[in-house]
């Protein structure tokens, strides 16, 4: 009977193709931006947790100004090779790579490309977790000296030398020319999209004294010692550079050290806090599809008013006829959360590739989304049925 | 052996206090098996009343109404559709067809609800229509087929069921003089070769002459009722 029923109910869907595809975009619209808005957070998620573990285990960020996170200091002063030093003196440190940035076109034959210029030292390969994929990394003489020396990022490598080995040629950045001597390994993109590969790594003194013409350091990517708990190091750091900065007791830390693992958390209850919002948001377009379903379904009972009292006739228990409405109503909802999970997870392929975050379609909510649409079907699928089912057959007989 | 149908002071009632309409009006009424049933009136007579009330698709006000000696007044919905699912088949005025549904398809509507396997349904159905001389035409919607030959499916449908009365409702009645016979000489042949009894609603005397039994309904009451030796054969 129930297979009955269903046979009926697709031929029906089929017989009225147009009208079942509007009766049912509510809940097409509902289920699509239910699993975009999951999908997407979940791979924003993912996202995070991939560009933490790319920073490498056990890695804080020295910056300077006031707690927060994010690119970009917030005042306070700079810092210098010599805090740089320090801190590599600490016990509870392991390696640290300072950092300084300035934004620069590099030039190499016809081409040229606008980046991000990384100064910094030969620890800043291993502390920052990249790997290099061609060439070399910086040796201590040329840290040291500051020679003019640089490794690509793939980006960069990319716009300058197309597909070509560029270790050994040279490219231009203002007045220096520069050997590059390694290839940096591709990371892919940040969370929100910024793209890590597209830098150039320098020495440090290289760029602070021919590019950016002072001696600052703009933060310290730090890897502790290990076996040193996270909070241990932070405090040890922060202690030098109280001391270092000739900060009173009175005043508050005109500096940061931000533990990357404490940010990924942050930014993934965000994250979650965001896409339950919104997925509660469209689960009312899924309540508002159901009553669009249960709508028609009533249109369609008084239209086929007489069909129901032929059926009842030839012997149709009210039963079978709320089975047979309730079955259709089901098999839309059915096909609109179908229809919503194909178009819910294109809309979040597109927006991965737009946001250039990982396309993570989760099988769990892809079911319970199809569940619940299948629901929708039932709970308002109900009342048109029971309508159906206590028609006089007399009267439906009788109905034009 | 208790008759077939069987009327014991049958009323029907709609409304109440003034506006009461008695469409039927304490009917005594027996009907037994093999027979062959006419029922004439004018309209608001209560013919159609009693149809529906024979069809177990109306139940009476007052009175009882056996079905081969069982009392189905105070039965529920869903044992009346029973009853009409394994005993009752009806033919219409108005044929009442699925639109857009194949001739096959409709005659397997009441085998559905009998919970037949999908082979077995067929073949009914095949021989159903093979039975009203429809052979060949299984495949055809309604709106392919000529009145007469959608009533022809109509009566299909109402044999597939194995049914062992037929209750045809003016079956002629969207019909020209010449299908008109044709119909009612193929509900004479069931009637006679394989012993269905038909009870039929009708206007017109060359019609209820192929009946054997001719009762006729005025005001809600049962006026006359005399054999009607099928004259027309």
């Amino acid at each position: 009977m129930i297979w009955e029923a269903f046979r009926l109910a697709t031929r029906s869907i089929i017989r009225n193709k147009l009208r079942s595809f509007l009766t049912v975009l509510g809940v097409v619209i509902g289920v699509a931006s239910v699993i975009a808005m999951v999908t997407v957070g979940q791979g924003s998620s993912a996202q995070v947790s991939a560009s933490v573990e790319s920073l490498g285990s056990d890695v804080v960020v020295l910056r300077p100004g006031r707690r927060g996170f994010g690119p970009g200091s917030r005042g306070g002063r700079p810092f210098s090779l010599r805090d740089t030093e320090a801190v590599a003196l600490l016990p509870e440190v392991g390696l640290v790579a300072p950092v300084a940035t300035s934004s620069q076109t590099v030039i190499a034959g016809n081409a040229n490309a606008q980046t991000q210029i990384t100064g910094t030292n030969a620890a800043w390969v291993e502390v920052s977790n990249w790997t290099i994929a061609l060439g070399r990394n910086f040796n201590q003489g040329e840290d040291r000296a500051g020679l003019a020396v640089c490794i690509l990022g793939q980006t960069v490598r990319r716009a300058l030398f197309g597909g070509e080995d560029p270790v050994g040629q040279t490219v231009r950045i203002k007045s220096i020319a520069c050997e590059v001597i390694g290839v940096l390994a591709p990371k892919g993109a940040a969370s929100f999209g910024q793209d890590q590969d597209d830098l150039v790594v320098m020495p440090i003194r290289l760029v602070q004294r021919r590019l950016a013409g002072d001696q600052d350091v703009n933060s310290m990517q730090i890897a502790l010692a290990s076996g040193v708990a996270v909070a241990d190091g932070v405090a040890a750091i922060e202690v030098l550079m109280r001391e270092r900065r000739r900060i009173t007791i009175d005043k508050d830390d005109d500096f940061s050290v931000t533990d990357m693992k404490e940010v990924a958390t942050m930014l993934n209850s965000v994250n979650s806090v965001l896409s339950g919002l919104l997925s509660s948001v469209a689960a009312v377009s899924l309540l508002v599809g159901g009553i669009g379903i249960m709508n028609i379904m009533l249109v369609s009972v008084t239209e086929r008013t007489r069909e129901i009292g032929i059926r009842l006739a030839v012997g149709a228990s009210a039963g079978q006829v709320l089975l047979q409405f309730l079955v259709e109503a089901v098999v839309l909802s059915a096909l609109g959360g179908a229809l919503g999970i194909v178009a819910g997870l294109g809309m979040a392929w597109v927006a991965s590739g737009f946001m250039a975050i990982p396309f993570a379609p989760d099988p769990l909510i892809v079911a319970l989304a199809f569940g619940f649409s299948a629901v929708v079907g039932v709970v308002f699928g109900y009342f048109p049925a029971r309508r159906a089912a206590r028609l006089d057959p007399i009267e439906a007989l009788r109905h034009q | 052996m208790a008759p077939l149908i069987e009327f014991r002071a049958v009323s029907r009632h709609y409304g109440t206090g003034e506006a009461e309409v008695r469409a039927l009006d304490g009917v005594d009424l027996k009907i037994d098996r093999g027979e062959f049933v006419a029922i004439m009136g004018p309209s608001g007579s209560g013919k159609s009343t009693a149809m529906n009330i024979i069809g177990c698709l109306d139940r009476p006000s007052r009175g009882q109404y056996l079905f081969d000696g069982t009392p189905v007044e105070h039965l529920s919905p869903d044992a009346l559709a029973l009853l009409r699912r394994h005993y009752l088949g009806f033919v219409f005025q108005g044929f009442n067809l699925l639109a857009r549904t194949s001739a096959q398809e409709n005659v397997e509507l009441p085998l559905i609800y009998k919970g037949l396997a999908a082979q077995e349904r067929d073949a009914r159905a095949r021989a159903a229509l093979a039975k009203v001389g429809l052979e060949g035409r299984e495949r055809h919607d309604p709106s392919q087929l000529s009145g007469g030959q959608q009533q022809r499916v109509a009566i299909a449908r109402a044999l597939a069921g194995d049914p062992m009365v037929i209750l045809a409702d003016e079956p002629t009645g969207n019909l020209d003089s010449h299908r008109s016979h044709e119909i009612m000489q193929l509900l004479q042949g069931l009637n006679r070769d394989e012993g269905i009894t038909i009870v039929m609603v009708t206007h017109e005397a060359d019609i209820a002459a192929y009946a054997r039994r001719l009762i006729v309904f005025t005001d809600g009451k049962i006026t006359s009722d005399t054999p009607a030796e099928g004259q027309a054969a």
